[in-house]
């Protein structure tokens, strides 16, 4: 273990994000938002969901640093009296999962799918890649609103606000594989007529075994790159979603949650109850995808 | 020479590939299906314990001819035979499959990056269930690697802490893990710059000795097939141009691709000589020439040449696929001048 | 002996890394008269591409050249930025290099290529340079070269293309050719036709070329003389028989020992134990020292400069006066 935590200080990777100082901050950024995000319960300084402990006469308190402001409300506080600084370490939780969970489920899919296509080829390349092609000519939120809106159809409405969570999930890493798929199945047709591959063919070992242990391991490379960016991608889809109404469900506020109920509220003077959840979700956004360019970068060996 | 029994024989092998544009563009252009006929039609056998070398330039289907052989294609027509069994049925049992193995030609590509050396070595003895434990295991693949000239600490490295040679090195190793008796070698030093391609050859034979291997040996170059081979086969466009021994083959090159490709090569020696070029160029294996494939660039060609396919006949003991040698009319093309000065 | 045209004085190219500074060419220095062919010769990763590529002025950053002076007709080209470079590339001297894909631009018929390479350099109209366009194209053994004139690239077969390459570094009428394994990727039939090719060239026009390669066989036949290079250092240089036949320098003499000969069959090919040494760990002393079958106390500590070896010189202390007295 302490050797692989010296091989990784002493690698290309770490070299090159030390003197990036972009990347440098942008990892700080990420850093904080989702300590803070996955911390919450522990470090939030209060529980906006705590019914008991609101205070409606605390409504609309403006930030800490304005005339108006009180001092154990930084942020100021939202139209039933709930700490706006709470509230969006609470919110990034939620948008946090949603977004690490859809990024996963597309990876797992996106990758097995592409894998197979690559290396089996033939039809079933031809299949999942026009699958890929068709799928790709819709906008990735237009696929999402299509699947919610057909679960909410579906569903009765008791049960659908039960895994609300899970089709906002599902519905955002099915429509975000199809990246996955494509960039591994382009490693995997230049990594399957590798002389390795076919050394291991001569031997006779089975084609999955060959998949897994020989193929996949030298194609996640550039998985790991798409996966970053397609993280700030998914944690934007879902704010989307949410600030439609169609995502989460509104006892568990995402930060798109936040920024809609916000919303109502900006021209008539409480702009902070929607700007800060906005900036929050700018700073993840943005500092997920520097990472991720970085990454792409430092991984490309023609740049190197 | 060791015994006479065949280890291995290919049977009028052909393998075509199929390299048509996609459907809906074939349609647009109005053009039919285009085969590659990679090999088309070759026959040879390897005695136990002997090395046959296949060479020619790019493109003429040697490298085909070596994955048929170890079954990564199945041949269109012919057939393949290992040890008195189809390869086919061969390859279905795991105690056949382990005795073939074969090298690669580009020590940066044939061994797995993500995988240590040991790892590497040790996925034949894996596959085919060779020795049971861990430890065992582990003496094996040390064995292995002090056999080809390595340390058996460099078992734990990664493939890309070492040279292209010591790469080949660790192919060679492990290609020889399942205690094969069969090695296919598709220019196996071609890759490498030629003070280390010296080691690699005399350990090839080194091992050959000492484990009385069988070779398939597939090279471009001319010098190199000389040191290790004990017939050598001359390949054109999917065919062999002319089988005979090695020794026959430089002292008196029969067919005349053989003979201007012995022209062609540069002169060292600096005898002052010219290299001759053979005019022309390869012609493309989907659209072949007829009758006799080096017509267009021969000396020698006429009539009968551009209209029959010569077939591999005896001529002394060669086999040549040319008319010319068959008519007694090779006399009119000078002997290069290798075989000359041996003569 | 005629002034020299380039004169490459203590070229020295270093790569900047994470872990030091890496040192790819040390002190090499060499000079090639017009009309000769100096061939550089040595196993991959010794320095020679890359000391082509200096003297072009297209090193692949972050390597630099950190010492040293490039002389063309007695002018520092060193130093020039790389507009100035440009102009000097295209007229005075031209590169062919291994790939002849990367040369050509696959969008323009290869007439105009010639034809705008000409007319940039050379104070001719474009009537005229499509006149020398075809003459040229003919010269390097195109046929129906006024048909050809407008197909593009991809339309000609490998051998074609390395011709056409070799027609563009011509046509501006250059005085040094930097050819980098120019028929390395070319079958043994078709690398004779472009070896003949180049050798009628440059006699014919009085070229000085500088000819890269790893194949002793080409070098044999067309180089005057020839630079043999390790570990970034030129190890022995000298006329071509000689360093062929001769060598003096014990790497040298193993590298074309190790050749293996197309006469006859030789139970065990002479070999070079181990492997030439990375960059980032050259042995102190002479860079050979840990292979050299005539190794003494001296190579281990001090790292020699070339030396005159009577037929060539080389950079060995077995030639050191010293040494020879003692």
């Amino acid at each position: 273990m302490a050797a692989a935590v010296k091989r990784f200080f002493d690698s290309d990777l770490w070299f090159s994000f030390t003197r990036s100082p972009v990347t440098v901050v942008s990892a700080i950024v990420a850093a904080v938002c989702i300590l803070g995000a996955v911390f919450a319960p522990w470090i939030a300084p209060h529980n906006p969901f705590d019914l008991a402990s609101l205070n409606l006469s605390d409504a609309f308190k403006p930030p800490a640093w304005t005339e108006e402001g009180a001092r154990e409300y930084a942020l100021g506080t939202d139209d039933q009296g709930r700490d706006v600084l709470s509230a969006i370490m609470y919110g990034a939780r939620v948008s946090l999962l949603v977004g690490v969970s859809a990024t996963v489920f597309a990876t797992l899919l996106g990758v097995s799918l592409g894998l197979l296509a690559g290396y089996v080829g033939g039809a079933l390349d031809s299949l999942l890649m026009r699958i890929c092609d068709i799928q790709l000519t819709f906008p990735s939120i237009l696929v999402a609103l299509l699947v919610d809106g057909v679960v909410r159809a579906a569903l009765p409405r008791e049960v659908h606000a039960e895994i609300a969570l899970f089709v906002v999930i599902f519905a955002i890493g099915i429509s975000e594989w199809p990246k996955f798929a494509r960039t591994v199945r382009g490693s995997t047709l230049v990594e399957r007529n590798k002389e390795y591959v076919q050394a291991a063919r001569v031997i006779g070992v089975s084609r999955a075994r060959i998949m897994v242990s020989h193929v996949l391991p030298n194609v996640l490379g550039p998985v790991l790159v798409v996966a970053t960016l397609n993280l700030g991608l998914a944690i934007l889809s879902e704010a989307t979603l949410s600030f439609l109404g169609v995502g989460v469900p509104p006892t568990q506020p995402s930060l798109g949650t936040l920024i809609r109920i916000g919303n109502d509220f900006l021209f008539s003077g409480e702009w902070w109850i929607t700007i800060f959840p906005g900036i929050a979700l700018i700073m993840m956004v943005l500092s997920v995808n520097l990472l991720g360019d970085w990454l792409r970068d430092a991984l490309n060996p023609k740049l190197r | 020479m060791a015994d006479a029994t065949l280890m291995f024989e290919a049977r009028d092998l052909a393998r075509h590939f199929d390299v048509s544009r996609p459907l809906l563009q074939r349609m647009v252009a109005r053009e039919g299906r285009r085969t590659l006929r990679a090999v088309d039609g070759i026959s040879f056998a390897i005695p136990k314990g002997t090395t046959l070398s296949l060479v020619g330039e790019s493109g003429c289907g040697k490298s085909t001819v070596a994955r048929l052989c170890v079954g990564l294609y199945a041949p269109t027509a012919g057939k393949v035979v290992f040890d008195g069994r189809d390869l086919a049925q061969a390859r279905a049992l795991a105690d056949q499959r382990r005795r073939m193995q074969m090298i690669f030609q580009d020590p940066y590509a044939s061994l797995n990056p993500r995988w240590r050396v040991g790892d590497i070595i040790a996925e034949p003895i894996r596959a085919f269930g060779l020795v049971g434990t861990r430890a065992e295991q582990d003496n094996r693949v040390a064995e292995l690697l002090t056999q080809v000239g390595l340390s058996p600490l460099d078992r734990q490295k990664f493939p890309h802490e070492f040279s292209g040679g010591q790469r080949q090195r660790i192919s060679i190793a492990r290609a020889l893990s399942s205690n094969p008796e069969f090695l296919v070698c598709d220019e196996p030093t071609s890759a490498l710059d030629v003070s280390v391609q010296a080691q690699i050859l005399n350990l090839m034979k080194e091992l050959q000795q000492r484990l009385n291997l069988t070779f398939l040996f597939i090279s471009h170059n001319l010098a190199v097939v000389r040191q290790v081979s004990d017939r050598i086969g001359v390949m054109y466009l999917g065919r062999l141009a002319e089988l005979a021994p090695a020794e026959t083959l430089f002292r008196r090159p029969r067919h005349p691709y053989t003979r201007a490709l012995m022209e062609a090569i540069p002169d060292l020696d600096m005898t002052g000589r010219e290299r001759i070029p053979v005019g022309g160029e390869v012609p493309s294996p989907i659209t072949p020439p007829s009758g006799c494939a080096f017509h267009p660039r021969c000396p020698l060609a006429n009539d009968r040449c551009k209209r029959e396919r010569p077939e591999l006949k005896p001529a002394g003991d060669a086999m040549v696929a040319c008319h010319a040698v068959e008519e007694g009319r090779d006399d009119a093309m000078p002997m290069p001048a290798i075989a000359r000065d041996a003569a | 002996m005629s002034e020299p045209l380039l004169e490459v004085r203590n070229l020295r190219v270093e790569f900047p890394t994470r872990r030091g500074t890496l040192v790819a060419i040390d002190d090499v220095s060499f000079s090639i008269s017009p009309g000769e062919v100096l061939g550089v010769v040595g196993e991959s990763g010794a320095g020679k591409s890359m000391t082509g590529a200096a003297i072009i002025g297209l090193l692949e950053p972050p390597g630099r050249i950190a010492k040293g002076q490039i002389l063309l007709n007695g002018k520092r080209i060193d130093n020039l930025r790389y507009e100035q470079m440009r102009r000097i590339r295209g007229r005075e001297i031209g590169a062919i290099f291994q790939d002849p894909l990367t040369t050509l631009n696959p969008l323009y018929t290869v007439g105009r290529q010639l034809a705008e390479t000409m007319t940039t350099h050379l104070p001719i109209g474009p009537a005229e340079a499509k006149k020398r366009a075809i003459e040229w194209l003919e010269l390097v053994g195109i046929p129906a070269a006024a048909q050809r004139i407008d197909s593009y690239p991809h339309e000609f077969s490998g051998g074609m293309r390395q011709r056409v390459v070799i027609a563009l570094a011509l046509c501006a009428e250059p005085k040094l050719i930097v050819a980098d394994e120019p028929t390395t990727a070319l079958d043994v039939s078709i690398q004779a036709q472009v070896i003949a090719l180049l050798k009628t060239l440059a006699r014919e026009k009085g070229t000085a070329m500088m000819l890269v390669t790893h194949d002793m066989g080409v070098i044999a036949e067309t180089a005057d003389r020839v630079a043999v290079m390790y570990a970034g250092r030129i190890a022995e240089i000298g006329p071509v028989r000689e360093v062929v036949k001769h060598a003096n320098h014990p790497y040298s003499a193993g590298l074309m020992g190790s050749i293996p000969p197309l006469d006859r069959r030789v139970e065990r090919l002479a070999q070079i134990d181990g492997a030439m040494p990375r960059l980032s760990a050259i042995p102190q002393g002479c860079a050979y020292n840990p292979r050299c079958p005539q190794v003494f106390g001296k190579c281990r500590a001090l790292r020699p400069d070339l030396l005159d070896a009577g037929t060539t010189r080389a950079a060995c202390w077995l030639f050191d006066t010293e040494v020879a007295r003692g």
